[in-house]
């Protein structure tokens, strides 16, 4: 049996980790699949929790920074982004 | 001047709501042949900031193309006349090709809020959701990112997986993020770009007989499905602030957004 770490990024509506997936992104360290940009329309969960719920486990979380003052109005990159990690076989004794 | 169908304020609104406007099939099967055999054959490179007629000869395939009025009327509405070639490609999307772009805006970040370029892309033949048509994200365009910065995201809700017939021509505000999909597909893509940069300050350039239409404001008010809560109100301050540039109309606002908090009284109690 050969671990390797998959990681899933969630991106949400609000800084809470109960809030709806705006957005997502996936990396397999098994190499068994090869997820990239646009490859579907439907979030694989519906919120962070749903992700824990599934087994994920969460290792990171956007801090909360405050605008640069006279920035306040500015957009840019999605704020609530929040990493999650599973282990899993490769199938490769 | 080439014969033209300037863009409604309904359309206009639509394009600074969404960062892009899309005109299907508007080329004619013909000239999609000719299209193909051009974009297979190249174009070559032309100086940054040719004019038009010095970038593009009369009656060659790209001019035909610029000249087609739903084209010649956009092009006109978002950059105004006499607009400069920024700069062309050609882009080949080969079957079964392994990776997609990152997301990425063009250039280099660009934070112009009076001022912008746009991007035509040219689909000469049909495009298939497997044949990889390029992924774009609505209302990302005023998001001050660096090109590929971007590139940690894979999916967002509510993004633009291109599916188009024949023919389709889509005009990109330089700030959108997109990014050219991966062809899981047997067929060779194909798809023609050029940056457009105005020459003439963009004030009032379509056809602005419907400003008043109540659809301009439905226009403007949309969100995303990817926008977070709180930041979905700041895109539209700043959908705000791009709809006042350029209609010359510093009273425009959308639910109060931007005159609340730019209310500054001066006069004094008594």
């Amino acid at each position: 049996m050969s671990m390797r770490q998959q990681v899933l990024v969630l991106y949400l509506a609000t800084s809470a980790l109960d809030a709806d997936v705006v957005g997502w992104s996936l990396y397999d360290g098994t190499g068994l699949t090869a997820p990239t940009a646009g490859d579907s329309d439907k979030p694989p969960y519906t919120s962070g929790v749903h992700a824990l719920e599934d087994g994920w486990r969460l290792f990171q979380a956007a801090q909360l920074i405050p605008p640069y003052p006279g920035h306040e109005y500015d957009v840019s990159f999605l704020k609530h982004e929040f990493f999650f990690e599973k282990l899993a076989d490769t199938g490769v004794a | 001047m080439t014969n033209t169908k300037l863009l409604s304020s309904v359309q206009m609104a639509h394009f600074v709501a969404r960062g892009s406007l899309r005109l299907d099939a508007v080329v004619p099967p013909e000239l999609n042949v000719v299209g193909i055999e051009t974009l297979r054959a190249g174009v070559p490179g032309v100086p940054y900031g040719s004019s038009v007629p010095d970038a593009y000869p009369e009656g060659s395939f790209v001019r035909l193309l610029l000249q087609i009025p739903e084209v010649a009327g956009a092009l006109r509405s978002l950059v105004g006349p006499e607009p400069s070639v920024d700069h062309h490609a050609v882009h080949i999307r080969e079957p079964r090709e392994g990776q997609a772009q990152p997301l990425h805006g063009d250039a280099i970040i660009d934070v112009r809020t009076d001022a912008f370029d746009v991007q035509l892309m040219y689909y000469p033949q049909d495009v298939t959701l497997d044949m990889g048509g390029t992924l774009s994200v609505p209302g990302s365009h005023l998001r001050r990112t660096n090109e590929s910065d971007t590139g940690r995201y894979q999916n967002l809700r509510g993004q633009s997986r291109l599916v188009c017939p024949a023919g389709t021509v889509v005009f990109l505000h330089h700030g959108l993020w997109h990014g050219g999909r991966r062809n899981d597909s047997d067929a060779v893509r194909y798809m023609f770009k050029i940056r457009f940069n105005p020459t003439v300050r963009q004030l009032r350039l379509w056809d602005t007989s419907d400003l008043g239409d109540p659809r301009v404001a439905a226009e403007l008010s949309t969100t995303f499905p990817w926008y977070e809560q709180a930041t979905g109100r700041l895109e539209i301050y700043n959908r705000v602030l791009l709809w006042r540039s350029l209609t010359g109309d510093d009273s425009f606002d959308l639910d109060h957004w931007v005159s609340r908090v730019s209310n500054r009284p001066e006069r004094q109690a008594v």
